[in-house]
């Protein structure tokens, strides 16, 4: 210190600040007695337990799954409930922090005695809950992890997201059956994407699948998340002259690379593949045209071929919510899906009548699920039985408006078969004019 | 292989990336360099700047530039403000450098939930005409988006420089930095003296904000990822040196968009890190510091 | 408080915590005390260096990492036992807090603290490019089905928590009472004046360093099995940098006591508003306690108990 107090005129300030001190201390202290009084039980409600993303890098998309949980929570309060009881939903802000999951779990499940857990939204959110979820064999039912899985190989782990399988691989295969059904068919391929948990393991799977599909890599880079200027990645991408590219982004960096493409006249015979944040109304309306005939993938869009029952109530109920908390408007990405990890544990209870972990991770291994997301079918390991990723086609945009969205058309399903709403245009320029 | 269109293209990208950084690290060179104000909160001003440069777009239709010329006064405001408070808390009582940095910690965590609160967690975009068109000249290509920001940048940078060496409160700037006392006996009051010269370092965020929207999305938690890179361009270019801090700028842009082309751009943050450690290292006081 | 007194206070402080997991206490309280005494310690190493010699390290979340890092590699390449992974995991930041000792030489200052922050990013870069470790991807750890003591593995690794808090603490108590201490003070309050009067300032600083970036790599080694998921983003987070500086700072950063009551204060808070508000509010009250505590109370909490007992009973 090389100040020093000249003690007259600090002591009135001096017990002023005393006063504040007291104050402050009083304040905190009383938010730390309300901690430990246990939540008061109402008629023995079933609850269900999880962190969620509602502050941090994940929490747009975690504040919309909440939206969506909720609503899950109040049909089934509507219908009376779960076997006749409430259903409760106890959830904490995990704030996109693995860190703090332990605790959160942990506290669930000992403090507030929640009956069941269900995952946050991520993979790095679910990993941490894992070894509690295991020690306590658990039903648990996880919300867009990528291969969560793949090394403990837990029975009572079921994975939402339709990835397939073999996660990174199956997800990413998608987007080559595409390219190589087309004429010319595509010979070099260039993979680009952020140093982060999905892009990677995106990266790797498509790694192996090109070389199954027999295709040549002549590009093959990560950059790092914060990444300003993604002009000159473009412009080296182009350098290489790839007929594919393959981009694995999260939601800033989509739109640095779609832009960026456009700005250096990045135009490979296909473009897109594995970009999050090209589903969220705020960077469709903002990208408008440049999205057009771009290839990416999705779970679910407003196309006549995925027309499941309930899906159109419950998106026009989410869109009000989505509209008073700020959250992606149009909720086409997680929303249905953070609906539908509750139905299908709800079905379980109902199913198994009980409470039982056992007989829920059973139930739900052996039976297909009826949800707003279409029929639902785990396999061994959690995954879905088979990998239900979309490859859809921006096509026909003309404006930022955010109504055309909301209709079919625009995002075209050229991918799988079964859902295909239209052919894709190729190459990639001719969907440009 | 390393071909001259690609390098051309390297060059000209990281010059752009340079100007926009110099535009968000020259308040953060003032304070910190001329004021000795550790305002580690400057890239959540910068955030600010952004929301507002969002708001009035996709109310009225502004366009961001505009907005941040606009708004730059209230900055002007806020940062004395600011200022005002630091001053009777910390610098009176001659206790600023860790205290003072703490405070402006707590500064940045209440902006940014504020932030939150207000705009909720969702990326934020602008429209402008020009974002996502570029310009060609022979083998090199521009983005507006990009060119738009180094303009401003550099055009900041330039009145910013004049203002500090041409006017006397520009001067009487420079001088508080060096001698207080001095300054007093010239019948300058150095308490509003340097309440100008922050206020000014905060309105030079209104504008940088602007730029950063135009560049890409923005949410409220992304100033962080600001921090290490405007201290990174302050202290480089030595602190308190315009001039510096716009050629440091520049190095660590070409530095960037140079890794990024060529030897893939997963290194690219940290080898301007690398950059900055490695100047701090031979010359601690910055390229250009006093 | 005199050196016995100290002795005695840790062994019972150790004792009253293993006696805890004895009793039948809610796990998850274990898993909540974990992350306060973590932060007890972080606190504690950031003081020593921060606090007692003046050089301000934002690079508290590179120690930490590197501890965590080295853990990692442990498991992944032998399984080690934990404690191999403290001594390691310590030894290993230990050296590059040494590394940043000797860039003291050059840089002081903020200069000094933007170095520490440019080699968090550096290191983070290194992380993500790393395969081994996991990479970008991250890596999922599975503890050790047996543990030591008995009990569950958390309760475990608060027993370890406990003793490693209690070992920096006793650290940083020694260092404020001996030579070093007083050596670190004159460093502080004038680094020239102390070299002239003949204080071995460049060997001080190197024990400084080495010490603080040792301790906080101890905080580090035990989290891969405390969270069972590594990745480069949740280690090098922001928020360890920012809570190691404030909790001395809410604390009292002049003695051993401060970054103790800081890191109990804010470290419990946080935890407490982690599962009540439930919200960005969260954020809010780190902000506002912050600058609350450094506007209204300068020398922390037990700088104001201080002033108010020398004034005695008004």
């Amino acid at each position: 210190m090389r100040g020093d107090n000249q003690p007259n005129s600090t002591l009135r300030s001096g017990r002023w600040r005393l006063r504040v001190i007291v104050v402050s201390v009083l304040v905190v202290a009383v938010a730390l007695s309300g901690a430990w009084v246990p939540v008061a039980l109402g008629a023995d409600p079933i609850k269900i337990g999880f962190g969620m993303a509602l502050t941090g890098g994940l929490a747009a998309n975690g504040k919309a799954a909440l939206i969506a949980m909720q609503l899950w929570a109040e049909d089934a309060n509507k219908k009376g409930g779960l076997l006749g009881r409430k259903v409760e939903l106890v959830y904490y802000d995990d704030q996109t922090k693995g860190a703090t999951v332990p605790g959160i779990y942990t506290k669930l499940l000992d403090v507030d005695k929640v009956h069941f857990v269900v995952s946050g939204y991520g993979t790095n959110l679910i990993a941490p809950a894992m070894p509690i979820v295991m020690e306590r064999k658990l039903a648990f039912p996880a919300l867009f992890g990528l291969a969560n899985n793949e090394k403990a190989n837990y029975r009572g782990y079921f994975q939402i997201m339709p990835a397939g399988p073999r996660p990174a691989l199956d997800w990413t295969a998608t987007y080559l059956e595409v390219a190589s059904r087309q004429t010319p068919k595509p010979q070099t391929i260039a993979i680009v994407g952020a140093d982060a948990e999905y892009p990677h393991n995106a990266l790797a799977g498509m790694r192996e699948n090109i070389k199954k599909f027999g295709l040549k890599t002549v590009y093959d880079a990560t950059y790092p998340p914060n990444t300003v200027d993604f002009t000159p990645i473009a412009r080296a991408i182009k350098a290489t002259n790839p007929d594919v590219v393959f981009v694995a982004s999260y939601p800033p960096d989509s739109v640095g690379m779609v832009l960026a493409a456009h700005e250096v006249g990045l135009r490979p015979k296909m473009f897109g593949g594995g970009m999050v944040g090209l589903q969220f109304a705020a960077f469709l309306t903002k990208l408008g045209p440049k999205l057009n005939g771009i290839v990416n993938y999705d779970f679910w869009v407003p196309e006549p071929t995925l027309k499941f029952p309930g899906i159109e109530e419950f998106l026009k109920r989410y869109q009000v919510r989505a509209a008073k908390e700020g959250v992606d408007p149009l909720g086409h990405y997680l929303p249905p899906w953070a609906y539908a990890y509750l139905q299908v544990l709800g079905q379980a209870i109902e199913g198994t009548k009980s409470l039982d972990q056992q007989k829920i991770t059973e139930y739900l291994h052996t039976k297909e699920h009826d949800t707003i997301v279409g029929k639902v079918k785990f396999g061994a390991n959690g995954e879905w039985a088979t990998s239900r990723v979309l490859q859809v086609q921006f096509q026909g945009i003309d404006s930022g408006d955010v109504a055309q969205f909301h209709k079919p058309g625009k995002r075209v399903v050229v991918w799988p078969e079964t859902f295909k709403s239209g052919n894709v245009i190729y190459p990639y320029e001719k969907a440009l004019k | 292989m390393v071909s001259l269109d690609l390098l051309l293209n390297a060059l000209v990208a990281g010059i752009l990336l340079g100007g926009f950084y110099a535009a968000v690290s020259l308040g953060i060179s003032m304070a910190f360099g001329l004021l000795d104000i550790v305002n580690i909160a400057h890239p959540v001003f910068v955030m600010l700047g952004s929301y507002a440069a969002y708001i009035m777009n996709v109310r009225v239709g502004f366009d961001p530039i505009l907005t941040g010329v606009l708004f730059t006064p209230v900055f002007y405001g806020l940062g004395v403000l600011l200022y005002r408070v630091y001053y009777a808390s910390f610098e009176r009582k001659g206790a600023e450098s860790l205290r003072g940095l703490v405070f402006f910690f707590g500064v940045l965590f209440i902006v940014e939930v504020s932030l939150l609160l207000a705009f909720g967690v969702d990326y934020r975009l602008v429209e402008a005409p020009y974002i996502g068109e570029s310009l060609h000249i022979g083998p090199v290509g521009i983005a507006f988006r990009l060119l738009v920001p180094c303009v401003v940048g550099l055009a900041l940078t330039g009145a910013l420089y004049l203002f500090l060496s041409r006017t006397f409160y520009g001067r009487a700037i420079q001088a508080v930095a060096q001698d207080a006392f001095a300054l007093r006996l010239m019948g300058a009051d150095p308490f509003r003296v340097k309440g100008i010269a922050f206020g000014l370092a905060i309105a030079t965020a209104a504008l940088a904000g602007a730029l950063l929207i135009m560049i890409g999305p923005v949410e409220p938690a992304m100033n962080r990822e600001y921090i290490g890179r405007v201290f990174a361009v302050a202290v480089l270019g030595g602190m308190g040196s315009i001039g510096g801090t716009l050629v440091a700028a520049l190095i660590l842009g070409i530095a960037e968009s140079l890794t990024a082309t060529f030897s893939g751009p997963s290194w690219s943050v940290a080898v301007s890190f690398g950059v900055l450690l490695l100047a701090l290292a031979v010359r601690p006081a910055g390229l250009f510091g006093r | 408080m005199a050196g016995r007194t100290f002795v005695v206070l840790a062994v019972v402080v150790v004792a009253a915590g293993v006696i805890v997991t004895v009793l039948d206490v809610n796990q998850y309280y274990y898993f909540a005390a974990y992350v306060v005494l973590q932060y007890v310690v972080l606190a504690s190493a950031w003081n020593i260096l921060g606090g007692y010699t003046g050089y301000v390290n934002f690079g508290t979340p590179a120690f930490f990492a590197l501890g965590a890092y080295t853990a990692v590699v442990l498991i992944q390449s032998m399984n080690a036992p934990l404690v191999v992974q403290l001594v390691a995991g310590a030894a290993v930041a230990g050296t590059l807090g040494l590394g940043i000792g000797y860039l003291t030489l050059r840089l002081r200052g903020v200069f000094f603290s933007i170095a520490t922050l440019a080699l968090a990013v550096v290191l983070q870069t290194l992380f993500i490019n790393w395969e081994y470790t996991g990479g970008a991807r991250g890596i999922t750890l599975t503890r050790p089905a047996t543990v030591p003591l008995g009990g569950s593995y958390v309760e475990y690794l608060f027993v370890v928590m406990l003793v490693l808090a209690v070992i920096t603490v006793a650290t940083a108590w020694w260092i404020e009472h001996s030579w070093v201490g007083r050596g670190l003070a004159a460093i502080r309050d004038n680094e020239e004046a102390a070299e002239c009067m003949g204080v071995p300032t460049l060997r001080l600083k190197l024990v400084a360093t080495t010490v603080s970036g040792l301790l906080m790599g101890l905080a580090g080694a035990p989290f891969p099995y405390y969270v069972t998921f590594i990745e480069p983003a949740s280690v090098f987070d922001l928020n360890y940098a920012v809570n190691s500086l404030a909790m001395p700072m809410i604390g009292g950063s002049t003695t051993w006591m401060g970054p103790v009551i800081g890191a109990v204060l804010l470290g419990t808070a946080q935890q407490v508003a982690t599962v009540t508000i439930s919200s960005a509010l969260n954020l809010l009250i780190v902000g506002v306690i912050l600058v609350a505590f450094v506007i209204l109370a300068p020398e922390g909490i037990v700088g104001l108990v201080q002033r108010l007992v020398r004034r005695g009973p008004a």
